[in-house]
């Protein structure tokens, strides 16, 4: 191996891994970003220089298309359609994984069985996370005609489909003459169990879905890198693998759910049909209060002095974020003490809520994530729901049998009072009964978040008071 | 032999040290996160373009092309919308913040 790689690859990765670790603080994340696109930079010109590709006009005009294209594609995408954008280019990274190693795979001659494998792996790897990820930006897209594609009969099946391709590659690699054959049926049956994974997978649980592709397209990169022998592919496809693993756990355990589950196909086989025992519906230690809804709800954000709002993915549905950063700041103005609770899943993949907020002009210094909110939900006076259900639904702590029983939620219902601005009091996407709503502390404004949260700010403005 | 053991090697310790580096990114963070890592999962184009330079015919030249406009695609887009995430990011205005601006990595 030639020494100017290994300098190359051990610099690259390095300022890549320095990229990540700058990542730690919102002030210096833009400057870890920029770290990593001169890395990258530089990567690409190692990759220009080794191959005598500088003069080739060819090469130059593909990357130029391809640049052309991603900046348009990054100055279009709006921060609602952030999921869809990262499954896009997702699947962008695992097709070209797949090509190269396809194309390597095809044109060599005499390849050790070891290399081999290794390439047959990169094409499975990268297909499934070609066609699966596409699949999850059309569907988050919300097209209508993905409905229309038939479902399988259960999750037994899809395992089979994967066990078989996985067989078949096997086969093909053991009995070479086979190959021809095998490999196309293997990279298929592999696909066919991705495309039937995702389109298993209910909206609420994309952020499992969108992190575990990511991770797959970091596991193409890496096998492509064994296939090439490249250290440079190898260790960033690495980084990436980790970083997409690592997200999908912690969403796993924010929607209560096990990867293995996930990977079988069983995200989203949930039933939610138990119904609630509710004889216990706990806080009631504030009596039944009389009159109309709005006098409810003004009293409620007169008297409180420290507020919680906690948004949820029917904000971004109705458009409210504008309406929700404006409440903020009319309760500030109130000398009111206004902090934010960040659901992990509140959004559709990681941290997307937060994104969301930010683009409104929410500080992020007011939003807090689970684990920093909850102990302050007891010294709450007001905790204020904006299109939440499940991830503050309390029947997560005590409903035994349910399908969110031993979620992580935000303690809502330990704060003083709670205004709920929800489209209805239908329950949220696992299906299980909020009791929270029946609570003599829970304020119910049904309607459009749009609407009612702005309705909620004209209601404080008007009442002229400052606490 | 060495070449795979050297390769395993960069593999092993960049996974290790993606691992202590990613749990130290707060939730806020997470989109930006992904969507920088997903512009890393591009690196492919390096392999592309190497496979290029092999000069493959036909059909391969096809296939390779096609790879490094997806891989660039993916780069430039994963890139360009993490650093539009991320400008969005931004802290409470005081006087205090807004006199030292963006601040420094090192400061």
């Amino acid at each position: 191996m030639e020494l100017n790689l290994v300098v190359i690859t051990v610099a690259v990765v390095a300022l890549f891994l320095a990229g990540v670790a700058l990542m730690r603080s919102p002030t210096t994340a833009l400057w870890g970003n920029r770290i990593k696109i001169l890395a990258m930079a530089a990567a690409l010109v190692f990759a220009l220089v080794e191959g005598e590709l500088w003069t080739s006009l060819e090469a130059w005009l593909l990357l130029a298309l391809g640049a052309a294209l991603g900046l348009i594609l990054a100055w279009q995408v709006k921060m609602v359609q952030m999921p869809q954008a990262v499954a896009l280019f997702n699947a962008l990274g695992g097709g070209a994984s797949a090509l190269v190693a396809l194309v390597l795979m095809l044109m060599e001659e005499g390849i050790p069985t070891e290399i081999k494998i290794t390439m047959l792996l990169t094409v499975m790897v990268g297909a499934l996370t070609f066609f699966g990820s596409s699949l999850a930006a059309i569907k988050l897209r919300g097209q209508v005609l993905i409905s229309l594609i038939p479902r399988l009969p259960g999750v037994k099946v899809n395992l089979i489909i994967l066990i078989l391709g996985l067989v078949a590659g096997a086969a093909g690699v053991i009995s070479p003459p086979l190959l021809t054959y095998l490999a196309p049926l293997a990279v298929i049956l592999v696909v066919v169990y991705g495309v039937f994974t995702v389109l298993a997978v209910g909206g609420a649980d994309m952020p499992i879905i969108i992190s575990l592709l990511n991770s797959f397209s970091g596991a193409a990169a890496a096998l492509c890198g064994l296939s090439l022998q490249s250290p440079l592919l190898a260790g960033t496809g690495a980084v990436v693998g980790v970083a997409g693993f690592l997200l999908t756990r912690s969403m796993c355990a924010a929607m209560n759910r096990s990867l293995p589950a996930v990977l079988a196909g069983f995200a989203g086989s949930v039933t939610g049909e138990k119904a609630l025992d509710k004889e216990s519906v706990p806080g009631e230690e504030i009596p039944e209060e009389e009159g109309s809804l709005e006098e409810r709800a003004c009293m409620a954000l007169q008297q409180s002095r420290r507020v919680v709002i906690v948004p949820g993915y029917g904000m971004a549905l109705a458009q409210a974020q504008g309406a929700v950063k404006e409440l903020v700041e009319t309760l500030e103005s109130k000398g009111k003490e206004v902090k934010m609770g960040i659901h992990p899943v509140a959004g559709r993949m990681p941290g997307h809520m937060n994104v969301l907020l930010a683009e409104v002009g929410v500080p992020y210094e007011k939003l807090y994530d689970l684990e920093a909110i909850n102990p302050e939900f007891p010294q709450a006076d007001l905790a204020i729901v904006i299109g939440a259900c499940d991830v503050v639904n309390p029947a997560a702590n005590t409903a035994e049998g349910t399908p969110i029983y031993g979620m992580p939620v935000l303690d809502v219902e330990k704060a003083g009072r709670v205004i709920i601005c929800n489209k209805d009091e239908a329950p949220g996407y696992s299906g299980v009964e909020n009791p929270l709503y029946k609570q003599n502390k829970a304020i119910t404004w049904w309607g459009d978040a749009s609407e009612t949260v702005k309705q909620l700010k004209e209601l404080l403005q008007e009442s002229g008071f400052t606490s | 032999m060495v070449e795979i053991l050297v390769i395993l090697a960069v593999l092993l310790v960049a996974a290790l040290l993606a691992y202590r580096f990613i749990f130290q990114v707060p939730s806020l963070l997470h989109t930006p996160l992904m969507s920088a890592m997903n512009a890393l999962s591009g690196i492919a184009v390096v392999g592309a373009l190497f496979l290029l330079a092999e000069d493959p015919g036909g059909g391969y030249r096809f296939l390779t092309g096609v790879a490094v406009v997806l891989a660039t695609v993916n780069v430039v887009g994963g890139f360009g919308v993490t650093e539009k995430m991320l400008r969005m990011f931004r802290r409470e205005d005081t006087e205090e913040n807004s006199e030292k601006g963006e601040r420094l990595p090192w400061s």
